[in-house]
């Protein structure tokens, strides 16, 4: 709160999770809020502001937290951030159906000494749960201001801010100390003593005394670094010693401030709630029931994949399209050379690779806040959480684990629904090796051309399942060794259900979509840009012929042939000429039209094979050609043989074309450093062309189709592969073992820059960004080396 | 009336905590989350893989693993 103007309230959002915070956090900001980072942790920090009535005000969300201890991050980070930035007005959201758990983190706020407004959220809910709670008593035990909401229709949320406009004016303390007993006060009186007489606190003192005594070790630090506070540890120390034995200080502070929410619970209920089975409870009966909770949960999940991957690949589908038109029209308006090629292959190609994945960014957080706000994730988490854990993961793992298996990308950033940063990681590493779908086509091309029909499901199906056992074994390697110690405890509430609100799903897919282009677009940008230039550059490669006076002689030799064609059928004035090659025109663009359609057809139907297309396509050109022949009369039969001069002609260019091309990559910078890891990539079977085309797929893994095409100078991309598929048979260095070697190196090592640099922003900065690159590389590596190895052992080759 | 551990007891089941014999961070985090002794608790259900288990306690539901369950006894009715 650094920037804060002079005369705004600033103001901080406290409560338990699911108590409706964000609602109520949203409601009184609206669009004006923004997301960051705690300094120095990977904790979330929403902030926003808001203008009440002329009165600027600035929010700040803190972690919805249980309490505010120190053995757990986000506590850490709420508590810090009271008591360090001293907030005007700290509102506590308290869920009025759950109120007597709310309270305990209320006694918590209370200590703190800060000016409190507390807002009784979801009255609605209890009210129907027959809970009616006495707001002035409930204010008297609490000295805090209270104010009924409904968040979730935005009532009282005016209310709301006219109380913290007052009690920041006012600078109303609540005032109110938890009375911990006659074991602990005199000694709580004690050290509070001690630490006036140093003198140099600047915390509430009550509430260090108190954290002294109950061995916070972050309190025990930050008293360290005041002057004189050596004879107020000591103190503490002293004291501790001789309480140790009437009472159990581990626990007794807390007992204490459950009892003071007991009480201010019992004393601020009218009439007697009972514990009874809600409207929730008998459809979590349902949901979670032994037999149809895991049919259930699956089928949820394989909602949540088709919503994320495959009506997702609409919108994806035309974003890409339309960048391809950009592209197309950007060709018009720049003339050929190194500026079109930067501008279309480069950079309109990089951001075309960063929107295309927003469309199912939009759709997980979609996805994941439904699940979240309607309170079926905690659901999911209970009834996977026991397969999950034999894999040393949590329960909720599983739905980012599974939306892997369509994108790494909001596999990576759906990790977050984890709380525990140590979950958080270790799913985040693993889910890479859940097969994405850009890897599909590198799978198919190798499959395609090495193994037989009957077995190429079989050996599809195989490389997934290898992923999976991969991710179990090395999910269990980070939790011993780069994770190690005591395991978070699964003690996780589960929120009543309730209907999510259409504002704060919104809100949330907004939110994250944004954060993605912001942070991970201009890196997904600038690697695109890398990438085209290690293809492109440099430009003087030295050809094996001057290939622009090839393609002139070709030219030069059918024109020649034209002309004798003409000269033969006795065609010798301009007018005769212009109407032959007026139909010569005719039928290259009706064998164009056949081609589009054909693919067209072939595309609605994707079983079709390529010889099925050329069939199709043969068909479409021979009827388009017998009504031209009906209407060209005489004039056909030369007509025909200088349109099959010029297809040959065509043909001939654009193998000159493609040797080119091949010649150009092969003098490459990829090349080059494809040729330099040759001799690291030797021992895995792979020559510098497979390297090459590893190193470009680091862009995005259906890349390596195109680049091995563009080696081997065939036109061919992932949709198009049987062409590169007979040349892969052909050469040598290729071999069904190297195939599968190349499969599995192709399944481990990073899937692509995009995830690469959603992977950095998720799991904070370049540091673990590095670790992930070497991790993937060298598994990678390892993998494909025992694969290579065995299988040559076992006599493939 | 009967102490047994709160991974013993059925669904439905209901008794009040006596004693929690958990260490460190999971003893602090089934405090914070309500469990002290005196408390009224109820076996809601068992997860359909048998674990975790879901109890009621001072009016919500909460998820906890058996083992975790495991180190809180219950005076059951």
């Amino acid at each position: 709160m650094a920037d804060s103007k002079a005369n705004s309230i600033r103001i901080a959002l406290a409560g338990n999770p699911n108590c409706g915070k964000t609602t109520i956090f949203n409601n009184i900001t609206g669009s004006k809020q923004h997301v960051g980072n705690y300094p120095g942790v990977t904790v979330e920090k929403k902030e926003g502001e808001c203008t009440y009535k002329g009165q600027e005000m600035m929010l700040i969300d803190l972690p919805g937290t249980y309490s505010l201890t120190a053995r757990s991050l986000d506590e850490l980070v709420a508590r810090n951030t009271i008591i360090n930035d001293e907030p005007d007005v700290i509102i506590n959201v308290l869920d009025a159906s759950n109120l007597e758990r709310n309270l305990y983190l209320a006694a918590q706020l209370l200590e703190l000494e800060r000016p409190l407004v507390m807002a009784l959220n979801m009255a609605d809910v209890a009210k129907e749960m027959g809970i009616d709670i006495d707001i002035r008593k409930l204010s008297e035990m609490t000295g805090a201001t209270i104010v009924s909401t409904v968040g979730r229709n935005n009532v009282g949320t005016k209310d709301l801010l006219d109380a913290v406009i007052d009690v920041a004016r006012e600078q109303k303390k609540p005032g109110i100390t938890i009375n911990y007993g006659d074991v602990l006060e005199p000694a709580i009186q004690e050290l509070v003593a001690e630490i006036e007489k140093a003198g140099s606190i600047t915390y509430p003192i009550r509430w260090v005394a108190i954290k002294l005594l109950e061995n916070d070790a972050d309190v025990a630090k930050k008293v360290r670094v005041f002057e004189n506070t050596e004879r107020v540890l000591a103190k503490a120390e002293e004291l501790r010693n001789t309480l140790k034995d009437k009472v159990d200080l581990e626990v007794v502070f807390q007992e204490f401030r459950h009892r003071y929410a007991v009480a201010t619970y019992t004393a601020s209920l009218k009439g007697e709630a009972k514990m009874q089975d809600t409207q929730s409870d008998k459809l979590d009966k349902i949901l979670t029931h032994r037999v149809l909770g895991l049919p259930i949960f699956l089928f949820v999940m394989w909602l949540m994949f088709n919503l994320v991957n495959e009506i997702g690949a609409y919108p994806q589908g035309w974003i890409e399209d339309g960048v391809a038109a950009l592209g197309e029209w950007a060709k018009t308006v720049i003339p050929a050379g190194q500026l079109q090629s930067l501008v279309v292959d480069g950079i309109i190609g990089g951001v075309g690779a960063v929107l295309s994945f927003v469309p199912l960014i939009v759709l997980l957080f979609l996805g994941i806040s439904f699940l979240e706000d309607t309170g079926y994730m905690a659901r999911a988490a209970f009834v996977m959480d026991r397969v999950m854990r034999a894999c040393g993961l949590h329960g909720k793992s599983f739905i980012p684990l599974l939306l892997g298996f369509g994108c790494s990308i909001p596999a990576i950033m759906g990790a977050r629904i984890l709380d525990n940063r140590r979950d958080r990681m270790i799913t985040i590493l693993v889910s890479q090796l859940m097969s994405c779908s850009a890897r599909l086509p590198v799978y198919t091309l190798f499959i395609g051309a090495f193994f037989p029909v009957a077995q190429r499901g079989t050996a599809l199906f195989a490389v997934y399942i290898a992923g999976v056992i991969l991710a179990v074994v090395m999910s269990k390697i980070f939790r011993k060794f780069l994770f190690p110690g005591e395991s978070e405890p699964f003690v996780m509430e589960m929120p009543p259900y309730h209907m999510p609100t259409l504002k704060n799903v919104l809100m949330h897919m907004w939110e994250r979509a944004w954060l993605y282009i912001k942070k991970a677009g201009t890196f997904i940008l600038a690697a695109s840009v890398l990438i085209w230039f290690l293809a492109t550059y440099p430009q003087d490669v030295q050809y094996s012929q001057d290939f622009d006076a090839a393609r002139e002689q070709v030219t030069q030799t059918f024109d020649a042939k034209d002309d004798a064609l003409l000269a033969q059928f006795g065609i010798n004035t301009s007018d005769g000429k212009d109407a032959v090659m007026a139909i010569v025109d005719e039928m290259t663009a009706a064998t164009e039209e056949a081609e589009a359609a054909a693919e067209e057809e072939g595309d609605d139907e994707e079983t079709a094979t390529a010889e099925e297309v050329t069939d199709e396509k043969t068909v479409e050109v021979l009827e388009y050609m017998s009504s031209i022949r009906a209407n060209a009369n005489d004039k056909f039969d030369v007509a025909w043989a200088i349109y099959l001069n010029n297809q040959e002609r065509d043909e001939q260019i654009s193998l000159l074309d493609q040797q080119e091309a091949s010649e150009k990559i092969q003098g490459s910078y990829a090349a080059m450093i494809g040729k330099a890891i040759e001799p690291i990539m030797k021992p895995l079977g792979f020559d510098w062309k497979m390297s090459v085309s590893l190193v470009t797929a680091l862009a995005a893994k259906e890349v390596m189709v195109s680049t091995l095409g563009t080696i081997y100078a065939v036109a061919a991309d992932e949709d198009n592969e049987a062409p590169l598929q007979v040349y892969l048979q052909q050469d040598p260095s290729f071999s069904p073992l190297v195939a599968v070697g190349l499969m599995t190196f192709v399944l481990i090592y990073p899937p692509c820059f995009a995830a690469m640099a959603v992977f950095k922003r998720e799991a904070g900065g370049w540091k673990w960004l590095a670790f992930f690159f070497v991790y993937a590389n060298v598994l990678a590596w390892v993998c494909t080396f025992a694969v290579y190895r065995i299988g040559l052992l076992m006599g493939f080759h | 009336m009967a102490t047994k551990t709160l991974a013993q007891m059925k669904p439905n089941d209901e008794g009040i905590i006596v004693a929690l014999r958990g260490t460190g961070n999971i003893k602090h985090r089934l405090i914070d989350m309500g469990l002290v002794p005196g408390t009224k608790v109820r076996v809601m259900k068992f997860a359909p893989l048998g674990d975790p288990v879901e109890i009621k306690v001072k009016n919500f539901d909460l998820a906890l693993r058996v083992s975790e369950a495991a180190t809180i006894d219950v005076e059951a009715d």
